[in-house]
C-alpha cells in the first residue's frame, strides 16, 4: 500500500501538468464553442431560413458523429489533407471547440426562444435596431438562462476531453496510463486520474453555480421553487 | 397631403392580412396634436394589429402612414427614427426583466438617443416621478406590482419624448384594483396635452378622455365619433348593441366593487 501512495505522490507533479493540459484543452474549446455557439443561436433565432438551415446542418454534422470519429476524421483526415501540421492538442481543442459550438448554439437557442416575443416588441417599438435589441435585451436574459445548461455542457466537455489520449495529447489519462504501464500499476495511477477529474468537475460546475447565483435577477427565476 | 401644422399621425387605408384571413379592411383615420383616440371594438376586429402596424411592429400590405407630414410607410430603412416618436405600451407590459425600473427608461436614451448616462438618469428619475414611482426606481419588474409595471412601461415610452402614444389595451392584463392607477397616469397624460391611440374596453375612461372613439368590427371602422354622440345616438345600430353589452358588462363589475 505504501509502495502505491509513494508511487502516487511521486508521480503527482507529472499529472498535474496533464492536469494543466486537460485545463486549457477544456476552457479552450468551451471558449471556441461559446464565440462560435452565440451568433449561431441568433442566426438560427432571427436569420433568415438559407442561415438557419446552414446552421441546423452544422449541428446535425457535429451532433451525429461520435467524437472520437470527429477527431480522426479531423486529426487524420482533413487537417493533413489541407497539410496543416497542427499539434495535437492544437488540433483537439478545434475539433472538440467546433463541436462544442454544435450542442452550445442549441442551449442559447432554447433559451432566446423561452424569453417570448414582447421583448423583441418592445425593444424595437423604442427604435432599438434588431442587432442592439438582440445585444442589449435578448442576450443578457438568454445567456443567464443558459448557465445550468452551460455548465451541463462543462461537465460533460470535460470528461470527453480524455477521449484527445487517441491522437496523444499529453492530457491526464494519457499521463496516468503511461506511468501505469510502465510500473504495472494500473489502479493507484487510474483511481488518481479519476479523483482528478471528480475534483475538476466539482470544481468547474460549484464555479458555474457561484455565476448563476451572482448575475440572478431579484424576483425572476427563483432557483428552487417553493412548490 | 397638404401639410397641416396641427396633424400628428394619419393613417390612409391599410390593409393587413395573415395567411387567407384579412384582418384590417381599409383603416384610415387622423389625429390632431394634443387629441386622444379610442378605438374599441370585440376581439379579433383588428384593434391590436393596427396599433401594431402604425409603428411599422407589423408590416402592412397596403396603405400609407404619416407622423407629422412624413410619410413612415415610404422608407423602410428610417423606421428606427419614426419608432422612436411613437411610444408604444403593451397589454402585458413587457418589461424587460433583467432591468430595474430605472435602467427600463434609461435604456431608450442610453442606447437608442445615445444621451449622455448621467443626463439619461436624470430624465429616467423624472420620468418615473410623473407616473409615481420614483422609490420603485432600483426594483426589478418581478418585485412590482401589474399596476406599477405597466406605469413603468408608460415611462418608458415617455422617456423617449414621442410625438404620439399607442396603448394597446393597457389595463386588460391588471385585477380590477389595480386598473385604476393605470388609467389615471393615462388620463393625466391626456390632460397634459400628449397625443394617443388608446384601444382598451374601459368605457367609462373612453368617456371621460377621449375626444373620439372610433370603433372596429371584422378589420373596419364602423362607426366614430365624439363619445356622447356614439353612447347615446350612435349612427349604426351594431355600435349600440355592442356598447350596450360591454357597459352592462363593465357597469355590473363596477358595482361590486
Amino acid at each position: 500500500m505504501n509502495e502505491n501512495l509513494a508511487l502516487i505522490y511521486q508521480s503527482l507533479p507529472y499529472l498535474l501538468k496533464g492536469c494543466a493540459i486537460t485545463i486549457g484543452l477544456v476552457g479552450g474549446a468551451l471558449g471556441l464553442g461559446f464565440i462560435i455557439g452565440i451568433p449561431m443561436s441568433v442566426g438560427q433565432v432571427y436569420g433568415n431560413k438559407y442561415l438557419s438551415a446552414l446552421i441546423s446542418l452544422y449541428v446535425w454534422f457535429f451532433r451525429g458523429l461520435p467524437v472520437l470519429v470527429l477527431l480522426f476524421l479531423f486529426y487524420f483526415g482533413l487537417f493533413s489533407f489541407l497539410g496543416l501540421n497542427l499539434p495535437a492538442f492544437t488540433a483537439a481543442i478545434l475539433v472538440l471547440g467546433l463541436r462544442s459550438a454544435a450542442y452550445q448554439s442549441q442551449i442559447f437557442r432554447g433559451s432566446i426562444q423561452s424569453l417570448g416575443e414582447g421583448q423583441m416588441l418592445a425593444a424595437r417599438s423604442l427604435g432599438m435596431k434588431k442587432s442592439e435589441a438582440i445585444l442589449y435585451i435578448i442576450l443578457p436574459q438568454a445567456l443567464r438562462i443558459s448557465i445550468p445548461g452551460w455548465s451541463n455542457e462543462y461537465a460533460i466537455l470535460l470528461k470527453d476531453s480524455a477521449i484527445t489520449y487517441a491522437i496523444g495529447v499529453m492530457e491526464i489519462l494519457t499521463r496516468a496510463n503511461f506511468i501505469a504501464t510502465r510500473t504495472y500499476k494500473p489502479m493507484p495511477m487510474f483511481l488518481t486520474c479519476a479523483v482528478i477529474f471528480i475534483i475538476l468537475t466539482y470544481g468547474g460546475v460549484k464555479i458555474l453555480d457561484l455565476l448563476e447565483n451572482k448575475v440572478s435577477i431579484p424576483g425572476y427565476g427563483e432557483r428552487r421553487s417553493e412548490f | 397631403m397638404q401639410k397641416d401644422k396641427n396633424l400628428v399621425l394619419r393613417v390612409e387605408d391599410i390593409h393587413k392580412r395573415y395567411g387567407k384571413e384579412e384582418i384590417l379592411k381599409g383603416i384610415s383615420f387622423e389625429i390632431e396634436k394634443g387629441q386622444t383616440k379610442v378605438i374599441i371594438g370585440p376581439s379579433g376586429s383588428g384593434k391590436s394589429t393596427l396599433l401594431r402596424c402604425i409603428n411599422q411592429l407589423t408590416i402592412l400590405d397596403k396603405g400609407k402612414i404619416w407622423l407629422e407630414n412624413e410619410e413612415v410607410t415610404q422608407t423602410k430603412k428610417n423606421i428606427n427614427r419614426f419608432r422612436q416618436k411613437m411610444g408604444m405600451v403593451f397589454q402585458d407590459f413587457n418589461l424587460f426583466d433583467h432591468l430595474t425600473a430605472l435602467k427600463n427608461v434609461e435604456i431608450g436614451l442610453v442606447r437608442v438617443k445615445k444621451i449622455d448616462k448621467k443626463e439619461a438618469k436624470e430624465k429616467a428619475i423624472e420620468e418615473l416621478r410623473q407616473v409615481g414611482l420614483e422609490k420603485q426606481a432600483d426594483l426589478y419588474p418581478a418585485q412590482l406590482s401589474g399596476g406599477q409595471k405597466q406605469r413603468v412601461s408608460i415611462a418608458r415610452a415617455l422617456a423617449m419624448d414621442p410625438k404620439v402614444m399607442l396603448f394597446d389595451e393597457p389595463t386588460s392584463a391588471l385585477d380590477p384594483e389595480l386598473i385604476g392607477e393605470v388609467l389615471e397616469v393615462i388620463k393625466k397624460l391626456a390632460l397634459s396635452g400628449m397625443t394617443m391611440v388608446v384601444v382598451t374596453h374601459e368605457m367609462g375612461f373612453a368617456r371621460s378622455v377621449a375626444n373620439e372613439i372610433i370603433f372596429m368590427e371584422g378589420g373596419r371602422i364602423i362607426d366614430q365619433g365624439i363619445p356622447y354622440k356614439l353612447f347615446t345616438d350612435p349612427d349604426h345600430e351594431r355600435t349600440r348593441q355592442f356598447l350596450c353589452k360591454i357597459t352592462e358588462l363593465y357597469g355590473k363589475s363596477e358595482e361590486e366593487k
